[in-house]
Formats: C-alpha cells, structure tokens, sequence
C-alpha cells in the first residue's frame, strides 16, 4: 500500500498501542533547553527514574540568554538559575550541552539541523512548539510540554494519537522579493490559526523542490501557527546535500546506506491524503501581519479589514479587538505605518540565509532615525559565519546593534523587549498581545528582507520598491 | 500511587470570553523564569488582567462574583501558540478542574489532559447558555460529566464532548500515561534496536 512519509515514519516508531487507544511512539531524539525542561528533570527525580536514551538526548540554551553581555552570573537571577539547573541536569545525566563555551549554542530549532542532529524519517520531539521546524529535512517532529518532556526523558517515547495528514501544494515559482516568509504567512492566513488542528502538513510542489534546506526550515517552523502540531516536506537531494559532512550526519558506507533509507522514507507517488490544498504561487504577495495572531495577514499592497464588512460576528469581534491593540484604523493600507523597532533573527528567521539576504540589500543603507533595530543570529555558528563573511560589519555599519545567539526579542525572555505601546517590524513567528515583552507592545511579522525595509524607511514598506530586488525563487 | 478517576467535576463556573486565547495571553513568556511550576495560578491571564501599574481591568478573574469558580468556558482554538505546559500548570493551579471552550489547540489540549485538567469542547450557543446561567446566578453548581460528555446547569444540559482516548483516560485515571510508558520499556529498546540511526 502507498504510505505518507508521516506514516512510514509513525509506522516504525510505534511501540505499542496503549490502553486507550493511543499510541507509544518512539522519539529517536529529543532536543531539550532550558525553560520547558528543569520541571521535567524535577518530576523524573521524584519517579526515582533516570534518563533512558541519554545519548539520544541533546541540550542547548537559547529562551533566556543575553544577547549583549556574555559574563556569568546573569543579571537576572532567574536566568542564571536556570542556565545552571539545565547544566546540573546535563552533566547528572550524560547529555550532550551545547553550552556557550562549546561555540554550538543557538536556538534549538538551528542548532539541530547545523550539527546534522535532525535527519529524514526520525521522530523528534521537544518542548517547545517551533519543533515542526525539523520537519524541512522529512523527519516528524512535534512541540510537547513538560509532562511529556518527562515521558520522554524517562521511556525515550510518549502517548500520542495519529495525525491526519495535509498535503499543500505551492505551484508555479515566486515572485521577486517574495520569500519562504511570505508563503507560510499565506498558507496560515488561506487555512487559519486553527485549520492545522488534528493534521501534519506536508509542504510539496515546486516552490518547495525549489526551496533551500533554511527556506523549507521556515515555513515548517510556523505549522503550529496554523495549528498544524507537525510539518514536513520530503527529504531529497537538496536535504542530502546539507546534511553531508555536519557532525552529527552518518559517514562513510553509513552515509550511502542513510540516503538510501531516507530516499524510501519519502511518501510513496500517488498516496492518498486525508486533505490536498492546491496553492498558486504567484498569488503570493510580501505578506505583513496586522493584527493579533499570525493569520491576520495583509499583501503589502493591501489595506487592513474593516470590522463593519466582514462575513461574521466572531470575525468582527476579532476584527475589533485586533485593531484596539494595534491601535490601528480599520480600512487603512499597512504600508507606510511608522515603526519603532526592527528585529531580525528568531528559529523562523535566523539563520545564514536569512542575514546573507538582507544584507545584499542593506549594504549602503542606514537604518532610519529613531528605529532601535536589532540582529540576532539564530546559534553561534550562524554568527561566526556571518563574521567570516563580513555580514555584522554590513550590518552594523548600516546602524543595527549585532547581536549574540538566542531567542531575544521574538518572546522577550531575555533583556530584549519592547518598552510601552512600541511598534516592531519582526523576523519573528508570533504577534500575539504582549508576545514581544510589553503588555501594549504591538508586533507586525514579515519576512527578514521586509524587516529590513521597514528599519531603512521607519515604515512598513514594500521592499521590492525599497531596495533593487531581482531574486527569484 | 494511583490516578483519580476524572468521571465528574462540579462547581461554579467562570466565562472567559474571546477566540484564539493564546498560551502567551494565559501565561505570559515572563512567568516562564522558574524551575518548578508553583505559584503559576497568580500569573493565571496576568496581562488581561492588570496593568501595567498593577491596577485591576475588567476582567472576569478579576470579579469577585466569580472567585472560586473551578470550571473555566471559553471560546475557539483555546491554547494556541506556545507548548508551555506552564498555560494549563497556571489554570489548574489557579484552581480550575476543567475548561469547556468551543475548541483547543492541539498541543494545549494534550499537555492538559496529562495533568488531569479537563478539556471538553461544546457548542458556541450552548457555551453562550451557560455563560448566560451563570452570569445571572454566579453560584450557581454545574457539573461536567465527562463520561457522558455532557454539562450539567440549573436542571438543563448541553453535549461536550472529549475525543474518546482523553475521555478513557480520565475517567479510568490513566490521564498521565508514565506508568504505561514504563511498562513499554523493553518493547522501547527492541524497537530502538531495530532503527538503524538509534543503533549505538
């Protein structure tokens, strides 16, 4: 029978099923760091149970870290504390800490796919939800909590039913200066915040055969977004191609032998799906959010909805409340509106790619007065990268503070947050109320390219006006 | 040490109104800073709540007709965004027993069910009957029978439903599956044996 990737990959992870009907799966890896963790590793102590599948077990820091002071303790005590339990925990359990001094820290949903951690037809978990993010390379990859961060330190599986599977199809080729960023803000604006719940999505067509390993990484990382738990695309020569050589990736006669079992993890041609949504790529616009959830999305061309036209009252109410946050008028176009803080990086937007993109652009320019704009590489390795390539310089001389690895200002659990009702052009996956440090701040996500336009004008702006954009995907 | 049998929880009510109430509106990344989940219940639906000052907003945690209440209603895609398990820590440790909402974000829902925090999902105009019942009696008792998928309010009722393996899980108190996944070990690490990439 014709299989999807999903249920090949299910399929062989499945232990057994459960008293209620649930399944035990087999998590090959799990990637831990430091917030959803030290419960977990307190809830395991209290079991009198140890790690099952340390060596399967990877750690990194990432939520709380400083971006622009590296000395220890931190200044917020919490933080420190909680650098200092996730360590405790490692070293009192034999797993593997990307820690600052080992030069592979990052943000976990970087640090697996660059060290060749992530590979087709694995199962990964880890507490957080960006962990679709691992699903670009064809591995099914799912955000849990803490309860199951346990579940999975102590039996290396966890109690999950069967997702439905999604396939999306992008046809057709992008337009200039529309970029992986765009398609997903669209997907998630077609489907809606909730249109993923109960499904993986599996992203094909051209545009993605055509998408690089960090383009296919973005738009996986936002399924949740669109309620899907999982999101993967088929792993193929463009996957194979970035995993040989990283540390983790097999070697040797073990590498011939992983190609081919990954060639034959892909879905079968001619499977069946529970859905198929077909998408054109040419109708996809440099998409900006406007509103509370990342649905909320406008093309840049587009003005924002007004409350009193649309189709239902949950639509106005939603309507309503979005614009009272944002403090914007109903009907206005997006483009132009002032902002007050650029930021680039996030496990959506922080990766080589992303800062080689923008930095063709920004070469020359200056950000505008009075925008705070900040770049924030997505590991350590991004950054050094970037450093040998004489990206920082590009974007320091154009008046961006270069900034040290980690989540920053995408969930502001580190020193990095937007003060009062404070605009922000965001790299970023999420613009919920308060998302990004202050409870009246208000966030707008776009891709890293349009990031940069609005820091260079201090408005919303369509980068393909702004800068001299040729790029095709 | 034996689970509870989740079969029936009864209180007083509270309606939480709105759609797509994210799990950073319910806990904001802030109260993340912590190594134990205690003391999460004071964060519960922090910003909603108080500004920025620390003065109250209307807020229906924040009316006193409500306090004590153990069942929470709300709207669609209840939980979304984040998977911190901190978001249902904050509302059980607040005191809920069960939230009853037009729906729920899938990684919410499965990281609630393994705390025992019940999660069924009913229909917006039922929803709206009950917010109603309670907004003009504020004591009054409802019960949510989650083995019969239905809520109980003022002599009336309205279906709420739970897919059937939380449904099996709570009310035959296997709501944390630990023990199970235990018991699989040794099924674990033949299966692991076999997977090429997790041989050692």
């Amino acid at each position: 029978m014709k299989k999807t990737l999903f249920d090949k990959v299910w399929d062989a992870h499945s232990v057994r099923r459960l008293a209620d009907g649930q399944t035990q799966l087999l998590i090959g890896t799990h990637l831990i760091h430091e917030v959803t963790s030290p419960q977990a590793f307190g809830m395991l102590r209290d079991l009198g149970t140890k790690v099952l599948m340390p060596h399967r077990t990877f750690a990194t820091v990432d939520h709380i870290v400083p971006t622009d002071q590296f000395n220890e303790p931190f200044a917020d005590p919490m933080a420190d504390a909680m650098i200092k339990e996730l360590r405790r925990n490692c070293a009192g359990s034999g797993i593997t800490f990307f820690d600052r001094s080992t030069g592979r820290q990052g943000i976990v949903h970087i640090v697996g796919p660059e060290q060749g951690i992530t590979q087709p037809g694995t199962t990964i978990a880890c507490g957080d939800s960006h962990t679709s993010t691992h699903g670009a390379f064809g591995a099914v990859a799912f955000g849990i909590g803490t309860t199951q961060i346990r579940d999975v330190l102590a039996t290396q599986t966890m109690a999950l039913s069967r997702l439905k599977v999604r396939r999306i199809n992008v046809t057709g080729s992008l337009g200039p200066g529309v970029y992986a960023k765009d398609v997903i803000l669209h997907i998630i604006r077609i489907l809606g915040v909730n249109g993923g719940t109960g499904y993986a999505y599996e992203y094909g067509g051209e545009v993605f055969d055509r998408f690089s390993m960090e383009e296919r990484m973005t738009v996986c990382n936002m399924s949740i977004e669109g309620g899907a738990r999982a999101g993967y695309v088929n792993p193929d020569e463009t996957t194979f191609a970035y995993l040989k050589g990283r540390p983790y990736a097999p070697k040797g006669p073990a590498w011939d032998e992983a190609v081919g079992r990954w060639k034959a993890v892909a879905s079968d041609p001619g499977c069946a799906y529970d859905d198929v949504v077909n998408l054109d790529a040419r109708e996809i616009a440099p998409t900006v959010t406007w509103g509370i959830n990342p649905g909320q999305g406008v093309a840049i061309d587009e003005t924002l909805p007004d409350p009193s036209q649309v189709r239902t009252a949950d639509e106005k109410a939603s309507v309503e409340e979005a614009l009272a946050h944002m403090k914007f008028e109903a009907g206005a176009p997006i483009k132009g509106t002032r902002i007050d803080v650029a930021f680039l990086g996030s496990c959506t937007n922080g990766r080589l790619s992303d800062f080689q993109e923008v930095a063709k652009y920004l070469k020359g320019r200056r950000v505008a007065a009075g925008v705070k704009a900040i770049a924030v590489p997505g590991s350590q390795g991004v950054a050094l990268l970037c450093a040998e390539l004489g990206i920082d310089r590009i974007f320091r001389e154009s008046g961006f503070e270069w900034r040290a690895a980690g989540c920053s200002m995408c969930l502001a659990m580190n020193p990095d947050k937007l003060v009062g009702d404070q605009l922000c052009a965001s790299s970023s996956n999420r613009n919920f109320k308060g998302r990004q440090g202050s409870p009246t701040g208000r966030t707008l996500l776009m891709s890293p390219v349009m990031v940069a336009a609005a820091a260079v004008t201090g408005r919303v702006a369509d980068a393909r006006e702004v800068f001299d954009v040729s790029r095709s995907n | 040490m034996p689970l509870s049998k989740i079969t029936k929880i009864s209180g007083r009510g509270v309606h939480v109104a709105g759609n797509d109430l994210d799990t950073d509106r319910i806990i904001p990344a802030r109260y993340l800073k912590c190594i134990t989940f205690d003391g999460l219940g004071e964060f519960l639906f922090m910003d909603a709540r108080k500004n920025p000052d620390g003065s109250e907003k209307a807020h229906a945690l924040n009316d006193p007709r409500f306090r004590g209440a153990s069942i929470m209603l709300s709207g669609a895609n209840f939980g979304c965004g984040s998977s911190r398990e901190h978001a249902p820590q904050a509302i059980q440790k607040a005191g809920f027993k069960a939230v009853v909402a037009e729906g729920f974000a899938e990684i919410f829902f499965g990281n609630s069910t393994a705390i025992g925090l019940a999660c069924l999902t009913a229909g917006r105009d039922d929803i709206a009957l009950v917010a109603a019942a309670i907004e003009s009696d504020p004591g009054l008792e409802i019960t949510v029978d989650v083995a019969a998928q239905k809520l109980h309010f003022g002599g009336r009722s309205i279906p709420a439903s739970i897919r059937d393996a939380a449904r099996d899980a709570l009310v035959n108190g296997r709501w944390d599956p630990i023990g199970e996944l235990i018991e699989g070990v040794p099924l674990v690490r033949e299966l692991a044996g076999k997977l090429p990439y997790l041989a050692v």
